[in-house]
């Protein structure tokens, strides 16, 4: 069941990069950074939320900062035991790198294969950046052991279901608010960009207004579903900002079926089954094993498995 | 928007003195030309001679490294990004149609047609009945009435060339700038593009590139020459051909 909750949230990444990359055409290899800031935010306050009963049972400070000798919380870390305000920075500091990275790059008109190598690049400095322990967030360990969220235990069963229905819910609500954002004028507007950029320039709209709107929009979804990611898999550490997860995730976007929204879902889920069956017998040979995937779904299947399963139908 | 333009002297565009160069390659060369409310007018010249470019500057896709640019009295043309410029009333087409092949027909002047190009506004935009009986009378104009849900990719050359005609209509724009509509077309696509240009002269300002000589004379009464960079010259299309340096330059000395 857990399992399974985790890869509704990544089907919610995967949501996040199809609107990105399927509808405007923008590829995105950091959106992993997006994912794991989320997941971070609620982290945090997981990590608020065990109180006095961590290893050293300091009500005040969490078990790493113990460790580390540090008298006091960090200013960052003031308003986590607020279950509301962490919500609100699940999003929010997704939105905020989102918008300055955006607002720079589309500003300047960098595009195509020059910003997916520079959010790769974002990706990666934060990796470094969270690995290091003086940044006050668990460094290489990252945070972990968490007890409950909003006081119903997290080892228990039914919480557990519950967060994935919870996580299911919120799949289906960000799946229907991409389809009606891609439905509307904006969605054809962002089709329009993608196919021909000077020209949708020309007709009068500011280009790199509706790309950084999606871009941020896209980036809050991703900390969304890292947020519902965490409690299930119950930590989160600097790997996630690793530059591979974020290529993985484009890819389960590829294999699903880009520039369709359903295929992203069926992407991620189909793949990360895969991968779970995958490493329990070649645990070494994955990353071959996913790059050979995403070479045949490019090579004979443009359109992704959705696009295979659609035309065996017809 | 297109309402502000102050063409009290008749002038819709002014060029002076504008001068571009790429990488040591002079493509403008004191260009200066001057367009007046609701004229047709012809722009001719080999390649390389800057039909391109100007057309490039007008709407600000390329900075000029000197000189001027005004549309209508007061609008600094120089100072304004490309999507400010279309929004302002300067529509463009080019050269090789380029229509969204992914939209259907009418999404595609539904993309033209929307008032304000803004974000937010474009999350709740829905053509009104005004808007949607300005299309049907577009597709009417256009002859594309009866492929108004076919993608615009499956359409043939001409039926593009038409939509994107449509399109810079649907934006309602003062000044037009048409890159060579009828290269490609039959003769009788050819005739249909001449008199629909020759509808929209008056309240529309065209500026039109074009080699089709025929074409030219059947339309335009005032004729400009492009020669590296500059203004050859500029006349009636007799003028121009009996033109001493127009002669010179195209059939040699």
């Amino acid at each position: 069941m857990t399992l399974f909750g985790k890869y509704l949230a990544l089907a919610i990444l995967a949501l996040s990069i199809d609107l990105l990359w399927g509808y405007c055409g923008i590829l995105s290899l950091g959106h992993g950074a997006f994912f794991a800031l989320g997941g971070y935010a609620m982290g945090m306050h997981l990590m608020r939320e065990i109180g006095d009963r961590g290893v050293y049972g300091n009500p005040e400070l969490p078990d790493f900062m113990v460790f580390l000798d540090w008298q006091s919380l960090p200013w960052f870390w003031w308003g986590f035991d607020s279950f509301t305000f962490t919500l609100i920075m699940v999003a929010l500091v997704p939105a905020a790198l989102a918008f300055g990275f955006g607002w720079l790059a589309f500003r300047s008109r960098v595009s195509g294969v020059y910003f997916s190598i520079m959010t790769q690049a974002m990706t990666y400095a934060l990796m470094l950046a969270f690995f290091r322990n003086e940044m006050g967030f668990g460094g290489a360990n990252g945070l972990t052991d968490f007890k409950d969220v909003l006081g119903f235990d997290l080892q228990s069963p039914v919480v557990r279901c519950g967060m994935f229905v919870l996580t299911a819910i919120a799949l289906l609500a960000a799946y229907g608010l991409c389809r009606s954002l891609t439905q509307s004028h904006f969605g054809r507007v962002l089709r329009a960009l993608r196919d021909a950029e000077p020209k949708t320039r020309f007709l009068g709209y500011a280009v790199e207004r509706y790309k950084l709107a999606v871009f941020v929009f896209s980036a809050m979804l991703a900390g969304v579903a890292g947020a519902l990611y965490v409690p299930q898999a119950g930590i989160i550490n600097p790997s996630e900002f690793q530059p591979l997860n974020s290529i993985e995730a484009v890819v389960r976007v590829a294999i699903g079926g880009r520039a369709t929204l359903s295929g992203a879902v069926l992407g991620a889920v189909s793949v990360n089954a895969a991968k779970t069956q995958f490493t329990a017998w070649f645990p070494e040979a994955w990353l071959f094993a996913l790059g050979g995937l995403f070479i045949l779904a490019t090579r004979f299947l443009p359109q992704g498995l959705l696009g295979l399963m659609t035309r065996s139908r017809s | 928007m297109s309402a502000a333009i102050d063409t009290r002297h008749g002038v819709m565009l002014y060029m002076e003195d504008v001068n571009v160069s790429f990488d040591g390659f002079q493509a403008l060369n004191n260009l200066s030309l001057t367009l007046d409310d609701g004229e047709l007018r012809c722009l001719i010249g080999a390649n390389g001679a800057g039909k391109t470019t100007m057309m490039d500057v007008i709407t600000g896709r390329t900075r000029p490294d000197s000189g001027q640019v005004w549309f209508g009295q007061t609008i600094d043309l120089l100072k304004q990004r490309e999507s400010d410029v279309a929004r302002l009333g300067i529509g463009r087409k080019f050269q090789k149609p380029t229509v969204f092949e992914m939209h259907t027909v009418l999404e595609n002047l539904a993309l033209a047609l929307m008032p304000n190009k803004g974000v937010l506004r474009a999350l709740r935009f829905r053509p009104n009945t005004v808007q949607r009986a300005r299309m049907e009378e577009l597709l009417e104009t256009m002859g594309l009435e009866a492929l108004c849900d076919r993608l615009a990719g499956t359409l043939s050359h001409g039926q593009k060339q038409w939509l994107e005609i449509g399109m810079l209509l649907a934006q309602d724009p003062r000044l037009l700038l048409v890159d060579e509509p009828v290269a490609g077309m039959t003769p009788s696509e050819t005739e249909k593009t001449a008199e629909l240009l020759k509808s929209l002269a008056g309240e529309h300002t065209i500026l039109l590139v074009e080699h089709d000589m025929a074409f030219v004379r059947s339309l335009a009464k005032r004729v400009t020459v492009l020669h590296e960079g500059s203004v050859l010259a500029e006349g009636s299309m007799h003028d121009v051909q009996n033109n001493a340096d127009v002669i010179r330059v195209y059939l040699g000395e």
